[in-house]
Formats: structure tokens, C-alpha cells, sequence
């Protein structure tokens, strides 16, 4: 149920008009220009954005984002240098952490380790620790690709005492017991991915995403639809077919790689990141008044 | 395939022995194990968990008839359980070696592969993927592959595709294809990324066969019943030869697929202590500032967290990120361990060792001088193990043998050559650019 969301803004971001939704890799390729792309995915019109934390083991992406990932690790990119940068940030959208559990699940249990490696036992204080420092740090809501409905029990408990939401993704392939249990306990939004696969731009938009969408219409949690779209066309498409947001990143952290390749200065990255999110913005609204306008003329 | 529904066969009861009912119901070893995937891998995972139980524990279509049967003629099945006399007079306790170096391929993971094949196979999938390090496992399922006609392709990181360069050479022999993964560092833990991406796109058709008792369930309890026909041999050979069960059973641990093979009929058997022998490196100090383990030895080292699909036991620094793991043994090199061996070690039932590198490369020539047998450098480790604890073990040790150390020749000139060992021939004839 939308209703039932943690997070305010991100229940605003989809209240009118679909949300576009831009997902960066923070870190890449260093701390500081990444805060500029990620305020120009902003002042493109970005009404959520996903902000990757990088895990060394990313099953559930393509290369364009693992190389991403890889490049803010080299960097030095840590959960909590992670957690400044979304401090630091001067952004109007909603934030939302997309991240692996390990990450989620270790933080800020160093100290219960050392103390488990004398009594030879695990003391981990599970994910709390992370979800109470990322409400700190203004998140307001988590993605986890490897984490499973039937094992997120106990983010789901911390996300609810900490005000924030927690996304899951549904593939096309999802089967319908298993999409109940997932949309019992999902929260904010949930992110369709559009076809098979990993993450990465690709030219066309599977047929694949009016399937799901359909599947998910009786649902009252917004829809947002990700994986293979890089071009306002498509985002016209998807929302037109019924999505309410459009999840971006492959295409945004592509700019961000070309530009390191191309030797080009922060601020024309960030130019082309801005350009990109309103081209795919306005096609959102398109999409959008094309899907609303016959219905009220009727 | 045969027309049976169901077989009752006593090749069928085997799968339900004692001893293997961890994990199945819910992929639960304790604390461990469970199914952290993407969710686009779900529907696949729950496919693969229901052509489990109705294949492997209830041997539909005969499924186990077919893949003990092509166990004994592809595979050369069962291995002997073999009196080792030197060892037994150094150390001067009963040492049995159980030879899975004389698998075809020369290793266990033939056990592992060709099940997985058939059982892929008998699904009506219609091709093959597979990571690996060194290359064994790539190997393994290039010949299961091959044998049973299924197209398959191996990812195999850049770096190891360089250090292996025969195994590339045996795949490719035996119809695969092997695709080099470049991203990250070119190893194991970015060719299971890579075959895993695969595998999201292509769940329909193709069936991923993981190389130890790691990932998501089904696959730890899967690949474990399929290696357990190590440890069922070697109890009842055990038996037979010398009138009484092992006081001890030692393996070499990475993964944990030759370990678990060679425990999982021993682990009710309270008597029989069971040694799972990590590779202890070059030290068990951490570097954190490099993100760099220099050993293997995640249960012995590690602490638990979430990799590759399962909760286990992981080298990781503070932050939860993946350390590099190093061993003089690519095959023992892995940074995480199957869910079942951590929950072992946990409650008690078996005891982790680390063998540092020099200890294992003694090892490696203590047997093939003393036995004729050339040892894989990750089994090394176990006879390394032997050496220094033997006087703490009972009158009648098996050691498994889990693979034959043809493919480590070159590693081991290099390696002996660094060192002053005294088993070891002078090797300075073959770093002299012959």
C-alpha cells in the first residue's frame, strides 16, 4: 500500500507526476566530482535519487556499474565516507541507498567482533547500526539486490523503526507467490526491472516491462521501472504504459565513465549528467500526459 | 533416461543416508547458509530446489541409478582406499589415504560436475555455465559436459586464464568455451560474478553448475550429496580393511567440496574427529588498509556475513567489503567456505587448521618421495597437517586425497626453488631456462 510508506519524500516524489528516479555510483571516480553529478542529477530534475555504495562483490550488475563500483573503491569510498557524502549533499530529492548486504549487515560491529573473537562466538548486531546511521545521514530509504524477501525480516524491522522505506525489485520472472511476499513487505516504491539480465543501458525497451507492470496493477505501491533505459523516448514509453517512475543508471554512470576516459573536467560531466536527467525527465511528463489526457477527456 | 516414476533402488536409499539431512529443508545450517540472491535468480534457484528433491533424494527417473553408474565407467568409481607406509611408520599410526587423484580428471570435482550435467541435463536444460579458479572445476565440467553433449561455456578470470594456461588448453579440448572476465581483478570471485550475470540473463535455458558447496541453496547441499560418495566409500572400505571406523578423517578446505564429501557419512559418527585443513598462506595476519588476506583461512580467521549468495564464513575487512585471499594453492584460494563446514566448525564437530605455504609444499614432497603419490598442492596441505599434529590424532587416520598435483608442477618448481626443503630434488635445473 502506498499509504503505508516510512519515507515522506518519497511518497511526495511520486505523488504528482512520475518520478524519476537517477542512480549514481557516490565515489566515482572520487568524492568530490561525484557530488557535483550527483547535484546535477538534481537540478536535472531527479525527484529520487539512488546512490550506490560499493560492494567488492557486485552480483547483480553489469559492467558498466561494477567498473563504476570498482573506480570508488580504488578511490576509497567506505560506508561511512559514504554516509558524509550524503550529508554533505545540497539536493532537494528524496535519497536511497542501493548497497549489498554484507555492508549492511557488518556495520558498525567492529566492536562486537573483537569482542566475539576472545569468546570465540559471533555477536553481530545485525543491520540496525546501518539503518540508524543512514536515517542520521538523511536516507530515506534502502535497496538491496541480494537480499531476498524471506531473509529481510529483520531490515524490514529496523527500516520501520528508523523511518525509512525498503525497495524491492521484481523481475519478470518473479512468480506470483512470490510476488505477495514481496509486496508485503515492501515499502516507497517498487522497482520493476524491465527485463532479464543485469543492469545496463540498452536500445530498446522490453516488452518485458508492460508484462510486470500489468502483474503489478493491482498493487497500491508505486512502480518504478528500471534496467535498459537511457534515452527520453523510453522513459516517454514506460510511463505512458503505465509506470510511475523511471529508474535510470547504467545510461547516467556511462556519462560519468566516458568523461574520466575522455579526460573531460567535472563541471561538462556534470553538464551532460544535468542535459541527460531533463531530456529523460520530460519524457517522464510526456509519457505521463499522453497516459493521463485521454482518460480525463473521456 | 529410464521410464521409472520413482525408484526405490538402494542407489536411491543412499542419497537419504544419515548424515546428509542438513540444509535440506530450508537451506538452514544453523545460523548459515539461505538463499541471498537477485531476485531475477529466485525463480531459478526454486527450480533447481525442486529438480533436487524429486532427482537426487527421490531418485525420479532413476536419476541416481544413471549418475552412480556413469560415476563407476566415465569416472572410474570407486576409489581405493589405500594403506600409506611410510607415512604409517613416521608417524606411527594406521595413515589411509582415499584416492580421489585417481578420479578421471584427477581430482574430486568430477563428482560435483558430472552430477550436476546430468542433473541440468534431466531438467531440459540445454546448456552449460561454470566458474573457476584454477581451472579443476572448469575442467571437471568441460569433460561432464562433453560427455553428456551439453554445450557450456567456463568464465575464468584473465589472470588465472594466464597461470593456468593447460587447463584453458583441457577445456578447450573438450568442446567449451572459455570466456576471459577482465573486470576487478581477474580471479574466482569476478568469474562468479560474471557467470551469475550470465545466469540472470539466462535462467530459461541454461543451468549454472557451482563448483564447491557455497552459493545459494540448493547448491551446498546439492554439490555435498553429490561428494558424498567419498566419505560413503571410504567408511565402508574403512570397514571392511581394517574391521572399524577412522579415529580421524583429514581434508584440505577451500570451498569446501572435497572436505564435506570426505566428512558427510563420518559427521554422526561421534568417534571419528574430522579436520578441516585451511590454507594458512604465507601468515594470518590481515592487512586491512590493502583489503588483503594473505591465507585462505575463512573458517579458522573469519567471521560471518553474506557472499556469493549464502551466509558463511568470509575473510572481510571491518567494513563487510571481500578481502583478496592468497594460497600457493589457487584452488584453496577463496575468500568465503561453504555454509555447512561454518556451522560444523561452530558447534564443535569439526575442527579448523591452518597450513601455511611452506608447510604445505613440505607436505607436497614428503608423499611424492616417500609414497609415489604427486599431490594437488591444496591436498598438500593436509598431509602438511599430518606432519605437525599427527601426535595429536588416533591410531587410524584417513586422509583424503583430493587431487593429483600434475597440474602444479610449475608452481612447485618455482615455489621449492625459494625454499630449503628436504624432501625436495634440487630444482635449479628447471628455473635455469631449460
Amino acid at each position: 500500500m502506498a499509504d503505508t510508506g516510512n519515507s515522506e519524500a518519497i511518497a511526495e516524489a511520486f505523488a504528482d507526476g512520475p518520478a524519476y528516479v537517477p542512480y549514481l555510483v557516490v565515489g566515482d571516480p572520487d568524492y568530490e566530482s561525484s557530488k557535483a553529478y550527483v547535484e546535477a542529477l538534481d537540478r536535472g530534475g531527479a525527484d529520487v535519487i539512488e546512490l550506490g555504495l560499493p560492494f567488492s562483490e557486485p552480483i547483480a550488475e553489469g559492467s558498466t556499474i561494477q567498473e563504476a563500483l570498482v573506480r570508488s573503491l580504488d578511490a576509497g569510498m567506505t560506508p561511512d565516507r559514504f554516509f558524509a557524502f550524503a550529508e554533505e549533499l545540497d539536493v532537494d530529492a528524496a535519497l536511497v541507498c542501493m548497497t549489498y548486504y554484507n555492508l549492511i549487515y557488518q556495520y558498525g560491529d567492529s566492536e562486537a567482533r573483537s569482542a566475539s573473537d576472545a569468546s570465540g562466538e559471533t555477536a553481530s548486531a545485525g543491520p540496525r547500526p546501518f539503518v540508524e546511521r543512514a536515517a542520521a545521514a538523511g536516507i530515506e530509504g534502502l535497496v538491496v539486490p541480494d537480499l531476498p524477501a524471506e531473509e529481510a525480516d529483520p531490515l524490514r524491522e529496523a527500516c520501520d523503526e528508523f523511518g525509512l522505506d525498503l525497495v524491492f525489485i521484481v523481475a519478470p520472472t518473479t512468480r506470483a507467490d512470490r510476488l505477495d511476499r514481496l509486496m508485503e513487505r515492501v515499502s516507497g516504491y517498487v522497482y520493476v526491472q524491465a527485463r532479464l539480465g543485469t543492469t545496463g543501458a540498452r536500445d530498446d525497451v522490453s516488452d518485458q516491462t508492460t508484462q510486470s507492470l500489468d502483474r503489478l496493477r493491482e498493487y497500491d505501491v508505486p512502480k518504478a521501472v528500471g534496467f535498459g533505459i537511457s534515452a527520453g523516448e523510453h522513459a516517454e514509453r514506460i510511463v505512458a504504459g503505465g509506470a510511475d517512475g523511471i529508474i535510470v543508471g547504467s545510461a547516467l554512470v556511462d556519462i560519468v565513465a566516458e568523461g574520466v576516459e575522455d579526460d573531460l573536467s567535472t563541471a561538462e560531466i556534470a553538464d551532460r549528467l544535468e542535459a541527460l536527467s531533463r531530456e529523460l525527465k520530460e519524457g517522464a511528463e510526456r509519457g505521463y500526459a499522453a497516459r493521463v489526457e485521454p482518460a480525463e477527456s473521456r | 533416461m529410464s521410464e521409472t516414476e520413482s525408484s526405490t533402488s538402494e542407489v536411491g536409499e543412499l542419497s537419504r543416508r544419515p548424515g546428509r539431512e542438513r540444509g535440506r529443508d530450508d537451506g538452514k545450517f544453523g545460523r548459515y547458509g539461505g538463499q541471498y540472491v537477485p531476485e531475477a535468480l529466485m525463480p531459478a534457484i526454486e527450480e533447481l530446489t525442486d529438480a533436487y528433491e524429486r532427482y537426487v533424494l527421490d531418485n525420479e527417473d532413476g536419476f541416481m541409478d544413471e549418475f552412480r553408474e556413469r560415476l563407476a565407467d566415465f569416472g572410474g568409481r570407486p576409489t581405493p582406499l589405500q594403506r600409506a607406509d611410510r607415512l604409517s611408520e613416521r608417524y606411527d599410526t594406521e595413515v589411509y589415504l582415499k584416492r580421489e587423484d585417481l578420479l578421471h580428471g584427477g581430482a574430486h570435482k568430477l563428482n560435483n560436475a558430472l552430477g550436476q550435467v546430468l542433473l541440468a541435463k534431466y531438467m531440459g536444460k540445454e546448456r552449460i555455465i561454470a566458474e573457476t579458479g584454477a581451472g579443476q572445476h572448469g575442467t571437471a565440467t568441460a569433460m561432464a559436459a562433453a560427455h553428456l553433449d551439453m554445450p557450456c561455456t567456463i568464465y575464468m578470470g584473465e589472470r588465472d586464464i594466464n597461470r593456468q594456461r593447460p587447463n584453458v588448453f583441457r577445456m578447450k579440448l573438450n568442446g567449451s568455451e572459455v570466456k576471459p572476465v577482465t573486470t576487478g581483478r581477474g580471479t574466482l570471485k569476478e568469474a562468479i560474478s560474471e557467470t551469475m550475470r550470465d545466469w540472470a540473463e539466462t535462467v530459461e535455458d541454461t543451468h549454472y553448475v557451482i563448483g564447491s558447496i557455497v552459493g545459494p541453496h540448493p547448491f551446498p547441499v546439492m554439490v555435498r550429496d553429490f561428494q558424498a560418495v567419498i566419505s560413503e566409500e571410504a567408511r565402508e572400505q574403512s570397514i571392511e580393511k581394517t574391521g572399524g571406523l577412522p579415529t580421524d578423517v583429514v581434508a584440505c578446505a577451500g570451498g569446501g567440496s572435497n572436505t564435506m564429501g570426505a566428512f558427510a557419512d563420518f559427521v554422526d559418527d561421534e568417534s571419528v574427529d574430522l579436520h578441516a585443513v585451511e590454507a594458512g598462506g604465507s601468515t594470518l595476519e590481515v592487512d586491512e588498509e590493502a583489503g588483503v588476506a594473505p591465507n585462505s583461512a575463512s573458517l579458522y580467521a573469519g567471521d560471518e556475513g553474506v557472499l556469493h549468495g549464502a551466509r558463511t564464513k568470509l575473510l572481510q575487512d571491518s567494513d563487510g567489503q571481500i578481502m583478496e585471499s592468497h594460497s600457493i594453492s589457487s584452488g584453496l584460494d577463496y575468500a568465503g567456505v561453504g555454509p555447512e563446514l561454518a556451522y560444523l566448525v561452530d558447534e564443535g564437530r569439526v575442527s579448523p587448521v591452518a597450513v601455511d605455504d611452506d608447510a604445505a609444499l613440505e607436505g607436497f614432497h614428503r608423499l611424492s618421495s616417500t609414497e609415489g603419490i604427486i599431490p594437488a598442492l591444496e591436498t598438500a596441505h593436509a598431509f602438511g597437517f599430518l606432519e605437525e599434529h599427527h601426535e595429536d590424532l588416533g591410531e587410524r587416520v584417513v586422509v583424503n586425497v583430493s587431487g593429483r598435483g600434475d597440474k602444479d608442477l610449475d608452481a612447485a618448481i618455482e615455489e621449492t626453488d625459494q625454499r630449503d626443503i628436504d624432501e625436495a630434488p634440487d630444482m635449479s635445473m628447471f628455473t635455469g631456462g631449460i
